[in-house]
């Protein structure tokens, strides 16, 4: 069964005029169809404004689609009764740092979710000691989140859905305020999960390099989804993501460049190596 | 600089108070403020043992809490002047219509004293407890107000989210002060209305800064399961040990000395 | 030489115990009219460095000085040279207050001193550099996109008029598109106007793309300067300090180890397709 499952979803909200009159209706989605297995590792493209964060809030039942469904693990997001199961099975996290920790003390803020779901104290305390560790926030527990780096800060709020236990996260722009230590620190957190925890995650970013790893990318424009595929489908087609307002790596630029000269290479690199066998090997040839 | 500010923000340490139920430090911060205030004379002296007491077993640096008092210099000042300027009795110094009396200047050095002993007491409370569980003590010490409908775990819960945000803001203050610096706001010199409006720069990115803060909480919480205080378990649940009765023991035979020194010694 | 920070060392919280060192004994010109960038981790002192530069804090030792004067001396109006060394802080939300585009970027040249009339040319003349259309400016300044809300806190400083601008991580947070239309925006606008850029970034890309220099801060120290190309040939030494060249770099070098004859030095996309083919034709 797919973790998550939604089926032409559309959200429509109303926008108003300076009189607080409805002024129209602006649509964020326009029919997302996705299919997530367990344990994969998706990414979502998009620029700002693609609708990709409001696709993404409709994973945990923090909005409901206008049209279409919303599945996780096989329970429509609408049905109100299973709305804390819903939650806990998809977490999230969302981009600021900041607004996301609750408790002025790290362990305490991990104990959240647990503590909002009746979980025995106990339990509670096992929950957060394995939460702590698989994040490497252990050294961090007693300390307040004020006083971390921002990239320690996102991986205290992973940590903090990790011990509800959940199957999938979704992280919505996680990395967005980091700078690229940080970036580097959370992304590798999230390696981890995925690879050792077998969590299924649903990385929403703009930064193109974080999905290198990715199983399927989705890059949303205008509410739809524009283009999935493999990373390399997808940066491969260097035209396609410019036109979407995405970078690809450098060398897949490179690359894209060089065919059009006319060089015989491969369009779906993505890393130096791989150009470097590409290019002695063409060189070889001529 | 704003930041700097360190009055009542938690000092993480190991020691006796830290680990003290905060039920017990609550009420035994309550029970030194009465204290204060029934105390004269002699009584700093017994004030003095045990506050310097506290500090010390508390583990929190003494200039680390007199930092804190900076922010409070100007109200002392204040206090201390308006007492030593408005006291009658024998008079010390007079220029023009101000006066200095003896009574004056020992009701100033008294008042002094009380403000900086509560000062120093009630942020001991703070330092010495994470907010987390200063709430959580208030939550139960305030429970049975739940009879009459008061709101007590929401009203702990924002106070909480309040204490966790403020260092925040503050800190956010200091960036929007120094961004409209740098397009030549000024912020200190004028008299009270261009101060005012000076102001307005300043608050309005802080207050949207703040309404949006607030709205991302608002859906991190639900998103973590949060439906208010039915069915919630606590990771730090409040039990009282050993040490927090002996506390108590304490508290309550130091407040007898106290009341003994005044009512009946009448030091 | 219009900007000058001599031997300038910065400690956050002096004597408490968060204390902490963020600059040490660093010296920095900013000569005229040159596109610089100004690059390192967080932590690595470029934000006091450039706080330094505006008089917002004061160096704990050293001198910054300002066509030649302390700024520090005694009786400097620092609020004066705030309208000739332009700082654009990372975030707009933290300047943007007024009810409209217009309004909002004439708080500057107003706080300076120019009449109404006088402020609201600069507004306008500083919204077309930083390619606002006038659609905008009469828009509230909170329903901008990202994007847009950089543009007109960008305006808000530049409409001062000054002869720096100082751009702290103008970038941050914004999409490609966003990130390209900015920079793009900066280098023609310094075109234009003259005028010295910072550039503070953490994308070892983007300054490669734009600056004639490049500054990297380690430690709250200066570890080298020079222009992109030589800055980027110790590739090595930038690892070591935990940052990295552009993706190019590696390739560029890893294909000269391999035997082709290309120019190592080519640090973005154009330069290295150029530098390829001429190696691939050559062979031919």
């Amino acid at each position: 069964m797919s973790i998550i499952k939604a089926e032409n979803v559309h959200y429509e909200y109303l926008s108003y005029d300076d009189d607080g009159k409805p002024a129209g209706t602006t649509t964020a989605v326009n029919g997302v169809s996705l299919d997530v297995e367990p344990g994969q590792f998706i990414g979502i493209l998009g620029h700002n404004g693609s609708g990709k964060s409001t696709f993404a809030k409709h994973l945990n039942a923090l909005l409901m689609p206008t049209e279409g469904t919303v599945w996780v693990e096989g329970s429509d997001t609408r049905d109100e009764s299973r709305i804390w199961d819903i939650r806990q099975t998809a977490g999230m996290v969302f981009q600021n740092p900041d607004n996301q920790i609750i408790a002025s003390v790290v362990e305490e803020d991990v104990g959240f979710g647990p503590e909002n779901m009746g979980v025995p104290t106990e339990e509670i305390w096992e929950r957060v000691d394995k939460a702590l560790e698989v994040t490497g926030m252990t050294a961090y527990r007693e300390h307040s989140p004020n006083r971390l780096s921002g990239g320690q800060k996102q991986r205290v709020a992973i940590a903090g859905v990790l011990a509800m236990k959940p199957k999938c996260i979704v992280l919505d722009e996680p990395t967005a305020m980091l700078d690229p230590a940080g970036r580097k620190e959370v992304l590798n957190a999230l390696k981890a999960l995925n690879k050792e925890e077998h969590i299924t995650l649903i990385h929403i970013t703009h930064y193109m390099n974080e999905l290198t790893e990715a199983d399927r990318i989705f890059v949303m424009d205008k509410g739809k989804i524009a283009l999935f595929g493999t990373p390399r489908e997808v940066f491969g087609q260097v035209e396609k993501m410019r036109e979407l307002g995405m970078d690809v790596p450098q060398v897949t630029e490179l690359a894209y460049e060089l065919r059009k000269e006319g060089v015989d290479i491969r369009e779906d690199i993505l890393t130096a190596d791989e150009m470097v066998e590409a290019l002695c090997r063409s060189e070889q040839k001529m | 600089m704003i930041r700097d500010i360190t009055i009542g923000q938690y000092y993480p340490a190991d020691s006796l108070i830290h680990r003290l139920d905060p039920r017990t430090k609550i009420i035994g911060t309550l029970a030194y403020l009465v204290s204060l205030f029934i105390v004269n004379n002699w009584g700093y002296i017994v004030c003095t043992a045990y506050l310097a007491a506290l500090i010390l077993i508390s583990k929190v640096p003494f200039k680390f809490m007199v930092k804190g008092l900076k922010a409070l210099l100007v109200l002392l000042i204040l206090t201390m002047a308006i007492n030593m300027f408005l006291t009658p009795g024998r008079i010390l110094f007079q220029w023009k219509f101000i006066h200095i009396t003896e009574e004056g200047l020992e009701s100033a050095g008294l008042m002094g004293l009380r403000l900086v002993y509560l000062i120093l007491g009630a942020s001991l409370l703070t330092l010495t407890t994470t907010p987390n569980k200063l709430t959580d003590g208030l939550e139960r010490l305030l429970s049975p107000l739940k009879v009459f409908k008061v709101p007590v775990h929401e009203i702990a819960m924002m106070m909480s989210i309040a204490l966790r945000f403020i260092p925040i803001l503050l800190d956010e203050t200091d960036k929007i002060m120094k961004a409209q610096s740098a397009r030549g706001a000024d912020f200190e010199t004028g008299g009270i209305f261009k101060r005012i409006r000076a102001m307005v720069p300043l608050f309005v990115p802080l207050f949207v800064s703040a309404f949006r803060r607030a709205n991302d909480l608002a859906l991190a919480m639900e998103a973590r399961c949060y439906h208010g205080g039915e069915n919630r378990t606590q990771m730090k649940p409040l039990r009282y040990n050993r040490r927090d009765y002996i506390a108590y023991g304490i508290m309550a035979a130091a407040l007898a000395l106290v009341i003994v020194l005044r009512v009946i010694l009448h030091w | 030489m219009p900007l000058r920070a001599e031997n300038v060392s910065y400690t956050y919280s002096e004597g408490t115990a968060y204390e902490m060192k963020a600059l040490n004994d660093a010296s920095l010109e900013i000569k005229d009219g040159e596109f610089l960038g100004l690059i390192g981790h967080t932590g690595s002192g470029k934000s006091t460095l450039i706080q330094l530069f505006n008089g917002l804090i004061r160096p704990s030792s050293g001198r910054v000085l300002f066509n030649g004067e302390d700024i520090w001396a005694n009786g400097y109006d620092r609020r004066k040279l705030r309208f000739h060394v332009g700082l654009v802080f990372q975030y707009p939300d933290h300047q943007l207050f007024e009810t409209t585009v217009l309004k909002d970027v004439c708080f500057g040249p107003k706080n300076k001193g120019l009449s109404d009339e006088e402020a609201k040319e600069a507004a306008i003349q500083a919204l077309k550099h930083v390619r606002v259309s006038e659609s905008y400016f009469e828009k509230s300044p909170f329903d901008l996109s990202g994007g847009q809300k950089r543009r007109v806190a960008i305006a808000g400083v530049l409409a001062m008029e000054p002869e720096v601008l100082i751009l702290d991580e103008p970038t941050a947070g914004l999409d490609p598109k966003g990130r390209d239309e900015i920079l793009d925006t900066l280098n023609e606008m310094q075109d234009t106007r003259g005028i010295s850029v910072v550039l503070v970034s953490h994308s070892m890309e983007d300054v490669a793309k734009y600056v004639d220099r490049l500054i990297v801060m380690n430690r709250g120290e200066i570890f080298c300067d020079g222009a992109p190309k030589e800055v980027f040939r110790q590739y090595k030494e930038l690892e070591q300090i935990g940052l990295s060249a552009p993706q190019i770099t590696y390739l560029m070098h890893e294909l000269k180890n391999r035997g082709m004859n290309v120019d190592e030095n080519a640090i973005t996309v154009e330069e290295a397709k150029k530098s390829v083919l001429d190696a691939l034709r050559e062979k031919r």
